[in-house]
């Protein structure tokens, strides 16, 4: 089957006054119709800005995107403002991290999703209410024809996340990019917002790019997840390989910086060391190497690539550590070994 | 919202009570000069000066005063009589009200139009050539001085001096005849008393739209698939149009008093004007009157402002 969305050597860069910051460089992935792939990364690995690119949010004149972002046949980074203008809200629709601050605070949340429909689709306004009540009842807003008429702020957090869903679905798009949709939300709502993101997808059939920091976020709805850092794709898998296999030092760093259930209460959570590199002077070789405790001198040189793991795998990691000495290490740290 | 509006309706009766102890403290009970050595004329006999005070009710006890002040003002709106010339105060103020009126909502629609379009062009094409035209332009209205304005207006463009006799010139508001001649009159009053409104309100709103379209809501309305148009002249104006309304209501209400340098200019027989006339000769019933009036002015545009922002901004809820 074609990918619905496929991109390819995508590379985002800003001119600013301090240099060029190479925010995207050099990524590629795919998203087939009704999957979900998971992209995780901390913050400034260039998550966000390879999602906003695909819709066409970082056209600037200080910005230059280069690579191909295929959707559904068409090529998007070479469509003009006003095609990709119709493919945003209705092929593509997006939902963000703070749900208060991304509705506007002084229009009932009804005009704000009759406009996200009147915007691309030529129906009465009594139609497009319609829609927007079925929409927000579909979403769990009790009494939707009530609630319509009220303003972003009469929400709870976890309430406004649910109408921002509603507006994005609001034209049934092929592809829903989530960013970040649960961090700025309460533990227990994210669960439930991630159970009505899955539920929707299965019911309407929806691909989804899940854009996260937490790993526990894909763990739950992700079929594939790509492990990004300092504007690269670091480790790309299916979700059960990417948890019981992993083969990028960086994805070790995450998965034993995150607490689990199933194992020992004196298991000790192990933080990354250090920061993201700047992304106007990245760091010769591996860009992970200044923080990787299993950084090799050729590591330092050679900037490795993203490649199977195996012939034909597909499984990717960018990683200059050979597979054997990879499988070995998560071997040993899985057994309780500690290389720090 | 009824109970709010009722409620800052009293407190605007408290700040005008307020607002006349103030006054009458200044020009009654503090030393700046004595009303009756003023109406007296020059070099006045003590007996003069007695039947004087007398006769104002200057002998009787402040409190007392200060209590008639208030009961003439609040009852009868009546102002007291000109220390220069025994005229009561009210008919000729009320007189003088409909050309500063004419003269400052003129002007006010000059430069809230001119003021956000500028601002909305700055935000849209910032850091263009065009931004910093504009913006450089606005900083000149800014520090040009009114008087300085006006007069250099007068110079270039008046029908009567004027270098290139475009528009009339000085004291054409006397004598012009109905709605149309008298607007045709205050073309350059207008121009002249808006250019620095405008620079400051395009500069205003030139931040706060640069501002409003950071927010995460303007990423939304754009990743929503509207058109770059609606996102700034709806989602954005919206956010960034609603503080302009507070100070354009202060600005409206201080120029009740008065633009006292552009109605001087221009020879407009406003507030501001005789406001003028009354300090050159320092006539305190006048100026009293007046500045009760530019007080009442600023108090109902604030009144106003909150009422209709409570409308505008729907988190604002008392």
């Amino acid at each position: 089957m074609a990918p619905l969305l496929e991109v390819a050597d995508l590379k985002v860069h800003f001119r600013t006054d301090d240099g060029v910051v190479q925010a995207v460089d050099g990524i590629s992935y795919s998203v087939q119709p009704g999957q979900t792939l998971g992209i995780v990364g901390e913050s400034g690995s260039g998550k966000s800005v390879s999602s906003m690119t695909v819709m066409g949010l970082t056209r600037s004149p200080k910005s230059d995107i280069s690579g191909t972002v295929t959707f559904d046949g068409r090529d998007l980074l070479s469509a003009s403002n006003e095609e990709l203008r119709k493919v945003r809200g209705n092929d593509i629709a997006m939902i963000f991290q703070d749900p208060l601050s991304s509705l506007h605070p002084f229009y009932k949340i009804g005009k704000q999703l009759m406009e996200a429909v009147r915007t691309h689709r030529d129906v009465s306004k009594a139609q497009a209410r319609d829609r927007a009540v079925e929409m927000l009842g579909l979403v769990g807003i009790p009494e939707p024809r009530r609630r319509i008429d009220s303003y972003p702020h009469e929400f709870s957090g976890g309430m406004r996340q649910r109408v921002m869903i509603a507006m994005a679905l609001m034209n049934d798009p092929k592809l829903l990019i989530a960013d970040e949709p649960t961090t700025a939300l309460d533990v227990t709502v994210q669960a439930q917002i991630l159970k009505l993101i899955k539920k929707l997808q299965t019911e309407l059939g929806t691909a989804v790019v899940m854009i996260t920091h937490d790993l526990g976020v894909v763990a739950d709805v992700a079929d594939e997840i790509a492990v990004m850092y300092a504007g690269r794709i670091v480790e790309h898998a299916d979700k059960r390989t990417l948890f019981d296999a992993p083969r990028h030092p960086y994805t070790w760093g995450l998965l034993r910086s995150i607490p689990r259930l199933d194992t020992a209460r004196d298991h000790v959570l192990v933080p990354i060391p250090g920061r993201p590199p700047s992304l106007i002077t990245k760091p010769s070789g591996c860009a992970f190497n200044p923080r990787c405790v299993y950084a090799t001198p050729e590591s330092r040189t050679t900037d490795p690539v993203l490649l199977p793991t195996a012939p034909g795998s597909g499984h990717l990691v960018a990683c200059t550590l050979s597979e054997e000495q990879r499988a070995s290490t998560w071997k040993g740290i899985v057994g309780g070994e500690d290389p720090a | 919202m009824a109970f709010y509006i009722v409620k800052r309706l009293l407190w605007t009766v408290v700040l005008m009570v307020l607002i006349s102890a103030i006054t009458f403290l200044l020009f009654y009970v503090l030393p700046t000069a004595d009303p009756a050595a003023l109406r007296a004329g020059r070099s006045p006999s003590p007996e003069t000066l007695a039947l004087i005070r007398e006769q104002l009710g200057l002998d009787r006890p402040l409190i007392e005063q200060f209590w008639s002040f208030l009961r003439d003002l609040f009852l009868h709106f009546d102002l007291g009589n000109s220390f220069v010339n025994n005229e009561p105060v009210r008919p000729t103020l009320l007189d003088r009200i409909p050309a500063t009126l004419f003269l400052v909502f003129g002007a006010a629609i000059v430069w809230v139009v001119v003021g956000v379009t500028i601002g909305i062009v700055s935000a849209v094409f910032r850091g263009t050539i065009w931004d910093r035209i504009l913006m450089g332009g606005a900083l000149l209205a800014i520090s040009a001085p009114v008087y300085w304005l006006g007069l250099i207006g007068l110079f270039l463009f008046s029908e009567d001096i004027g270098k290139f006799g475009l528009l009339p010139g000085s004291g054409a508001y006397q004598d012009a005849d109905g709605v149309l001649g008298q607007a045709h009159a205050l073309v350059m009053p207008w121009i002249v008393l808006s250019a620095a409104f405008a620079a400051v309100y395009a500069r205003l709103l030139r931040a706060n739209l640069l501002e409003t379209l950071s927010e995460d809501y303007i990423r939304t309305a754009r990743a929503k698939g509207l058109s770059e148009r609606r996102v700034v002249l709806q989602h954005g104006l919206r956010s960034a149009g609603t503080p302009i309304v507070t100070v354009l209501g202060l600005d409206i209400g201080i120029l009740f008093g008065g633009a006292i340098l552009t109605e001087t200019v221009f020879n407009i027989p406003g507030v501001g004007r005789y406001a003028f006339e009354a300090i050159s000769r320092g006539d305190l019933a006048t100026i009293q009157g007046t500045t009760v009036f530019l007080a009442l002015g600023v108090a109902l545009m604030s009144l106003l402002v909150d009422i209709i922002y409570a409308f505008l901004d729907p988190r604002v809820r008392y």
